[in-house]
């Protein structure tokens, strides 16, 4: 039951002050773009959405991803797959084992491996598997980090200034790149950004924080 | 811009010779300490007229019929401390962080850090001894019991006492080391990643953070390895006795008026040091295998989510670490206070300051000496901490890694590997042990904890402060004492008690350095233990852990008051 992620009646409150409001569905395929300057509050709704809410905040409304209630579900059980400005790959393991780390549970070691490796190739680094992540180029760790996440099988991606660390051709190119999966695997995402150049080749709808207050 | 930073910093100047000055002096003891126990455990001992070198000492260790059970002892006690304080430790961290559970724990665990071991040994004892409050609560009631039962639970042949009473004292010491190291790697990030991966905690935390922070809290682990393996103070109160463990035998030989037991006190004393090293060798090929399956955990992607039985069971330990202690503590002061308090009575019939009265006389020479010799050796420290530390900020002689094994150095080989050695060399020298001798002993053990919680707030201090002081006309010398220190007022006294509860804490280096002339309010309640006088050990005892705590409130209280009327240094 593909219908996408729905944020109903989202209100998250610092005190007595309303920080941020939403209420729309995000449909599978739609990248869907949330503008606005720091402390705007979007990085405070990415962290309710992965259930990650400092303390501090209040927040009231539903979180429906594919007709699942998922509001009340700890990080683990979301299935909301998250990227960062930085790859945060794992230092200590390989390229190989980041992936692996990444990859839902179950099968045999052979097919486990098979499957990273494939995964490898989609990525244009069929052998890069036993390198330290360290030495990859930007762009390189950015296609991992990538990986990591879909081999997991999200069913919503949120994406938080995935592309500010990356010069700007490498930033053209990792962006196709990452649009084109979600169409392709009909994914939700929710893009957190102040970058105009991002926006504009995001395939979805736009809301301008800093302009709706 | 850096670079030329770099080139016209001066390389020397006054403060170079402080960390020069500061290894010898904790190389200094350690190494004349194991020379003077290695040359007397191969029968060279001037001072007895002992000058030809034999395998004896050795040989007569190994007659002696105890040795193998204290040598298990060793290994056993060491392995299961540490174990179990890291399982705990990671179970709290990895289940907990960033919780509001993990704040309380971390709330009420932190003071459990500089309640002296020797008092945390004393109230377990006055707990869970036949006659203790735990029997006493539920006698005759559920027992049937109406005078104290003939088991074997204190210092059982087994050391699980001893155990139990240094994990309650570790797990606390682990998780500021965790926690410390935490900081540094980021670790939340990593966690995050994991959980939105559809990571469980623990099992996200241990795949993705833990290799990473053990890598830092390796030294740590080490100390406690090798002080849960030969500690003096815990053992001689929750140890077993007949025979006792390896370390408590070699303070025995050493003060046996027979000189020449010395030769087999240095023999053990060697002994000991091996079988760290050996515990140490071990340890580290287990490192290697956990390692290894922790890669193959990884590849298998196993998502750990059903992992609340052992979050419960991290707080659960967590929170009885801290349960024990502090109703430990109440039973010392509660028997301090006790007029006749009779078998399965919970509380005494009266309560009287009697003990406290009786002992005023001894208590206050005992206490007075204590304050002098931490005050004047983490002072001491102090300087000397400042001094390396300023130093790597001006001429940036930073300490390499290998430079802070030389810090862990005095506190990860076992005291009672070098201070025997150290006091058979003053024999010898013909130096009789004093105050003077004692409080240099004591900054050996002061420094590296002073230097180390010093460390990390000095550096992390905006150097821009510096710059504009500068700017403004001011030598390094003055922005140092007129910006930098009063800045610094929190770490420093946080530092300053720290070091007041390390030196409160230490029994063997008083003893031995000391010759026994120098009483502290540890070495003081050390000689009550075999007595059973719990009234007079419930005074000792409490005493040693208010001189250890006290510091602490002040380093809390102090920086808030000199700086109420500064928001930004308040809290700082």
């Amino acid at each position: 039951m593909a219908n996408g992620l729905t944020l109903e009646n989202i209100e998250i409150w610092k005190g007595d002050t309303l920080l941020v409001a939403f209420d729309d569905t995000i449909h599978p395929g739609e990248v869907f773009s949330v503008m606005g300057p720091s402390g705007s509050g979007k990085s405070t709704l990415l962290a309710y959405l992965t259930g990650t809410l400092p303390l501090e905040f209040k927040a009231q409304g539903r979180v429906i991803l594919n007709g699942r209630d998922v509001t009340d579900l700890p990080t683990m059980d979301r299935r909301i797959g998250l990227l960062f400005q930085d790859d945060l790959l794992f230092p200590h393991m390989s390229v190989f084992e980041n992936l692996a780390f990444g990859l839902r549970p179950g099968g045999t070691r052979t097919d486990r491996s098979e499957r990273v490796r494939s995964a490898l190739r989609a990525i244009d680094l069929p052998d890069a598997g036993d390198r330290d992540p360290a030495t990859l180029s930007g762009g390189q760790k950015a296609r991992v980090s990538l990986m990591r996440m879909l081999l997991s099988e999200p069913e919503a991606v949120l994406l938080d200034e995935p592309f500010s660390k990356l010069d700007s051709e490498l930033r053209d190119q990792i962006r196709t790149f990452v649009f084109d999966m979600a169409v392709e695997r009909a994914l939700p995402v929710m893009m957190v950004t102040h970058e105009p150049a991002d926006v504009q080749a995001a395939p979805g709808r736009i809301l301008d924080i800093s302009a709706s207050r | 811009m850096a670079a030329a930073d770099e080139v016209s910093r001066p390389r020397s100047g006054r403060l170079a010779w402080f960390p020069i000055l500061t290894i010898l002096l904790l190389l200094g003891p350690v190494c004349a300490g194991l020379a003077g126990t290695v040359a007397p455990a191969f029968g060279y001992l001037p001072a007895i007229g002992q000058t030809s070198f034999t395998m004896d000492p050795m040989l007569d260790l190994f007659a002696w019929t105890g040795i193998w059970r204290a040598t298990f002892l060793s290994l056993g006690v060491g392995f299961l401390t540490t174990a179990l304080s890291l399982l705990i430790v990671v179970l709290i961290v990895a289940g907990w962080s960033g919780t509001r559970v993990f704040a309380i724990l971390q709330t009420v665990l932190s003071p459990l850090l500089s309640i002296p071991h020797a008092a945390a040994a004393f109230g377990l004892a006055f707990l869970i001894a036949p006659s203790g409050w735990i029997i006493r609560t539920v006698s005759p009631s559920l027992t049937g019991w109406d005078r104290p039962p003939d088991l074997l639970i204190l210092q059982d042949p087994l050391g699980l006492s001893l155990a139990a009473g240094l994990i309650a004292k570790e797990v606390p010491f682990l998780l500021l080391m965790t926690l410390a190291a935490l900081g540094q790697t980021g670790g939340h990030r990593s966690m995050k990643v994991a959980q939105t991966l559809g990571y469980g905690r623990i099992s996200g935390w241990l795949k993705t953070v833990f290799p990473r922070v053990y890598r830092q809290i390796r030294l740590p682990i080490y100390v406690v390895l090798s002080y849960s393996m030969s500690v003096v103070d815990v053992a001689v109160i929750l140890g077993p006795n007949l025979p006792p463990t390896l370390s408590v035998q070699i303070v025995r030989w050493m003060s046996d008026p027979d000189l020449s037991m010395r030769l087999v006190a240095a023999a053990a004393a060697l002994w000991q040091a091996l079988l760290v090293l050996g515990a140490i060798l071990i340890w580290r090929l287990g490192e290697r295998l956990v390692a290894r399956l922790g890669h193959r955990a990884v590849v298998s992607g196993r998502r750990g989510r059903r992992d609340r039985v052992l979050r419960s069971t991290g707080v659960a330990f967590g929170g009885l670490a801290v349960v024990t202690i502090f109703t430990g503590l109440a039973s010392l002061a509660l028997w301090s206070f006790a007029g006749s308090w009779r078998f399965p009575d919970v509380s005494p019939d009266t309560l009287t300051f009697k003990s406290w009265m009786r002992h005023a006389d001894s208590l206050a020479a005992a206490s007075g000496q204590t304050a002098l010799i931490a005050a004047c050796s983490v002072l001491a420290a102090l300087f000397l901490a400042l001094g390396c530390l300023e130093a790597e900020h001006r001429y940036g002689l930073k300490l390499s890694s290998k430079a802070l094994l030389i810090l862990y150095l005095p506190i990860l080989i076992p005291q009672t590997a070098f201070l025997p050695g150290l006091q058979t060399l003053m024999l010898g020298a013909g130096l009789s042990g004093g105050l003077l001798a004692v409080t240099l002993a004591h900054i050996v053990f002061v420094f590296p904890y002073v230097f180390l919680s010093l460390g990390d707030p000095y550096r992390s201090w905006d150097t821009r402060f510096a710059v504009v002081s500068s700017a403004l006309g001011s030598s390094p010398d003055r922005t140092l004492w007129a910006i930098r220190l009063p800045m610094m007022l929190r770490p420093l006294l946080t530092a300053l008690a720290v070091g007041f509860a390390v030196s409160v804490g230490q029994y063997l280096p008083t003893l031995l350095i000391g010759g026994g002339r120098v009483q502290t309010l540890t070495t003081e309640a050390l000689a009550l233990s075999s007595g059973g006088d719990r009234r007079a050990i419930g005074v000792y005892a409490l005493l040693q852990t208010a001189a250890a705590l006290l510091p602490f409130a002040a380093a809390l209280a102090l920086p808030a008051w000199v700086w109420r009327n500064r928001a930004d240094l308040r809290h700082g």
